[in-house]
């Protein structure tokens, strides 16, 4: 059946996979009918998808430098596209993307079209040159580029600090999935969620990380689509949700009118004792909100994510795995294609699941109801008990009003087939998808982290007489370190003190975007300027950050400071980014023109046919 | 001019209209947020439609447009990767 190597029965093994995936689905439904409970079949779930995870990580061991850092560069570009897209699509982009479109409406949308659009920018100023280049990873190129360890140190830095903040929430998130799906508590949910991302990238680092990605995209956008254009056809949206929804986003304009949207006052909410992390519906979901500051707000959002999107080591370093220069432009195109799937998809369910709560016409709709009736609704109960929906009674009348009804973000995606009326067996779906989600995004990161730590901090400039051996063993030593210090931070709950996966963004975009586009574009950037640049960059970023965010700078200045333009801590970029560049600019100028040798490398990785700059051991 | 500084000032060139385009769907549109959405697409308010799928989907094609036009300027200037390498 399988002539040939390996990649050339890729689409074979993968279309099995899909296949023995769908037989499984199916199985469960069986399940199901035949009175297994659900519990039963989250586990299931759960169980069987991470178990394929870890066989394929376990087939992809290796003991090869280039197969350990960046699967051997024989990544075939669809599959590349795959991969990546499960690398960029977390947790938080599975489960909360749908309940932010769902709570934020319009202005929310900045993230769907900061977190597309920044792929334009990977493919035309970076990625083709930097697969030329032939590096392992993203500090590898501007260590070689720049010359010298301090300014490799530095990437190594605005790297860990940007990648340690997402991880951190990916660790958390596999854990919250984990707990709830098998029944167990938090903590321990967090540690078995570890054991399973270690499982899938330890013995075949890059390479193993790579099949495991493509085979959890498979899951991640089966368990996100099929509940979508199920619940559409359901509800009398349409077969086809994303071209035949205009008439339910009218729908929620008029609901909005006749509910009212209120915005409740923080005293009210305290008194109520709404739990944190809850949410109402205070803003339009398709409306324009007026005014210059509303419109800097979203573009600036916009701005933050797509050039944080661009300097992502982890998203960076899968297009140094593909065979050629051409393959990896290719490739961001097809990962831009995958991601579009499901994003394009979260703004259609936060609509239907929108509407099946506000109107009233429906049998689902619950605002106007009177609260009693709600409260007796078995998945109100269901989600109450946990935490996770909230209903007050600002007003006293006894109705549930629109701004009386609170709820966690993620309850859109994770509860909506089952307030829709689907079968269970679509939410064990889920939980697998969201599951897949959070640790292949986790897989990526701590990747990045401990590669850069044992290839640019250990084989550079520690030890570089270190034999291959040796390197893999550090490189393993310092995954299963990152990947527990993660864990240990994620199951202390920190990380409602870390803030947002945007800072990661704003972050990456602050010390690394400018050092990476000028190093390709800018023969004329010396060390010196990236030095400059990357320091300035980051430090100018982090203090604004300090002072903008009300929890740090309360602790360090005593006092809550006003966002300077609007600017707030989600897009402290903003600042540091412009920093960066003009210092590095400046500086560069200051000082004297990089050498021959340096130019010549610069040359090279501009056309992208011949040999890589960097040889193939290095 | 030699072949390599030619191919270098076609693709730059090349890259100034790809982020042209790019700028246009993700930044200039949504000056007009207010504006656009008294228009409709697909029965869509225009500016909802853009942020929720439009400007998506025109990603999209940028990307696959872009990559096809830079892989037919390192064809011209024989540039271009032998498959096997």
């Amino acid at each position: 059946m399988f002539k040939g190597g390996f990649i050339q029965n890729l689409p074979k093994i993968y279309g099995l996979y899909t296949g023995g995936f769908a037989v499984f689905i199916i199985l469960m439904a069986v399940a199901e009918s035949a009175g297994v409970s659900a519990k039963n079949i989250g586990v299931m779930f759960v169980v069987f998808t991470v178990g394929i995870y870890a066989f394929i990580g376990y087939l992809s061991r290796t003991v090869q430098v280039d197969a350990y850092y960046v699967a051997g560069r024989q990544v075939p570009t669809v599959f590349n596209g795959m991969a990546t897209a499960a690398d960029w699509m977390s947790g938080a982009s599975f489960v909360a993307l749908a309940g932010g479109v769902y709570f934020g409406g319009y202005t929310y949308m900045a993230f769907l079209v900061g977190w597309t659009g920044g792929y334009v920018l990977v493919a035309t100023l970076l990625a083709p040159y930097l697969r030329k280049f032939g590096c392992y990873t993203v500090p590898d190129f501007i260590g070689t580029r720049y010359g010298g360890n301090l300014v490799r140190a530095c990437s190594v830095f605005v790297l860990f600090i940007a990648s340690f903040t997402y991880v951190t929430a990916q660790i958390n998130a596999t854990g919250t999935i984990a707990s709830r799906a098998l029944g167990i508590p938090f903590e321990l949910g967090v540690w078995i969620g570890l054991i399973s991302i270690l499982i899938c990238s330890m013995l075949g680092g890059m390479r193993a990380v790579t099949w495991t990605q493509v085979a959890q995209y498979i899951v991640l956008i089966v368990a996100y689509l099929l509940p979508v254009f199920w619940i559409s056809s359901k509800v009398g949206g349409g077969v086809f949700p994303h071209l035949m929804l205009g008439d339910e986003v009218a729908r929620l304009g008029e609901l909005e009118q006749q509910f009212g949207l209120v915005k409740n006052s923080a005293a009210d909410m305290k008194a109520a004792g709404v739990p944190g992390g809850l949410k109402y519906i205070s803003g339009p979901h398709s409306a324009v909100p007026d005014g210059g500051m509303a419109v800097w707000k979203y573009l600036s959002l916009a701005i933050c994510m797509m050039v944080g999107t661009a300097s992502l080591p982890h998203i960076l370093m899968r297009y140094f795995t593909t065979p050629s220069v051409k393959s990896a432009r290719r490739s961001v195109a097809w990962s831009l294609f995958f991601i579009f799937l499901l994003y394009s998809s979260a703004p259609m369910l936060a609509t239907l699941s929108k509407l099946s709560l506000m109107d009233p016409n429906l049998a689902t709709g619950i605002i106007g109801k009177s609260i009693a009736d709600v409260q007796a609704i078995e998945w109100v109960q269901r989600w109450s008990e946990v935490k996770q929906v909230f209903i007050a009674d600002f007003n006293g009348d006894g109705m549930l009003q629109l701004n009386e009804f609170f709820m966690r973000g993620d309850v859109v995606v994770l509860a909506t087939p089952e307030v829709a009326g689907l079968p269970f067996v679509i939410s064990g779906l889920v939980f697998a998808g969201g599951m897949a989600a959070a640790m292949s995004t986790a897989d990526g990161l701590v990747l990045a982290i401990s590669n850069a730590l044992s290839h640019d901090i250990y084989y550079k400039i520690i030890d570089p007489k270190a034999d291959t051996a040796k390197r893999l063993i550090v490189a393993r030593v310092l995954l299963v370190i990152i990947g527990a210090a993660g864990a240990y931070i994620a199951s202390f709950r920190l990380t409602s003190i870390l803030g947002s996966v945007a800072w990661a963004f704003d972050f990456a975009m602050s010390g690394l975007f400018f050092p990476l586009v000028l190093g390709v574009w800018w023969k004329r950037a010396t060390r010196e300027g990236a030095i400059a640049g990357i320091l300035a960059g980051i430090s100018s970023g982090l203090v604004y950050l300090l002072y903008v965010y009300p929890k740090f700078s309360v602790a360090i200045w005593g006092v809550a400071h006003d966002p300077w333009l609007g600017i707030d801590h989600l897009r402290f970029g903003m600042i540091g980014a412009p920093i960066c560049l003009v210092t590095m600019v400046v500086v560069s100028l200051m000082t004297k023109e990089p050498d021959a040798a340096t130019q010549k490398m610069v040359d090279d990785c501009r056309i992208p046919s011949g040999k890589a700059v960097l040889g193939k051991q290095h | 001019m030699s072949n390599k500084d030619a191919h270098w000032e076609k693709t730059r060139s090349h890259m100034f209209v790809t982020l042209a385009l790019w700028f246009f769907f993700s930044i200039v549109i949504f000056m007009f947020g207010s504006e656009l959405n008294t228009m409709s697409f697909l029965g869509y308010p225009l500016a909802y439609y853009m942020t929720a799928q439009g400007s998506l989907l025109a990603f999209v094609i940028i990307l696959f447009w872009c990559t096809g036009k830079q892989e037919s300027i390192d064809e011209e200037f024989g540039y271009a990767e032998r498959e096997e390498d």
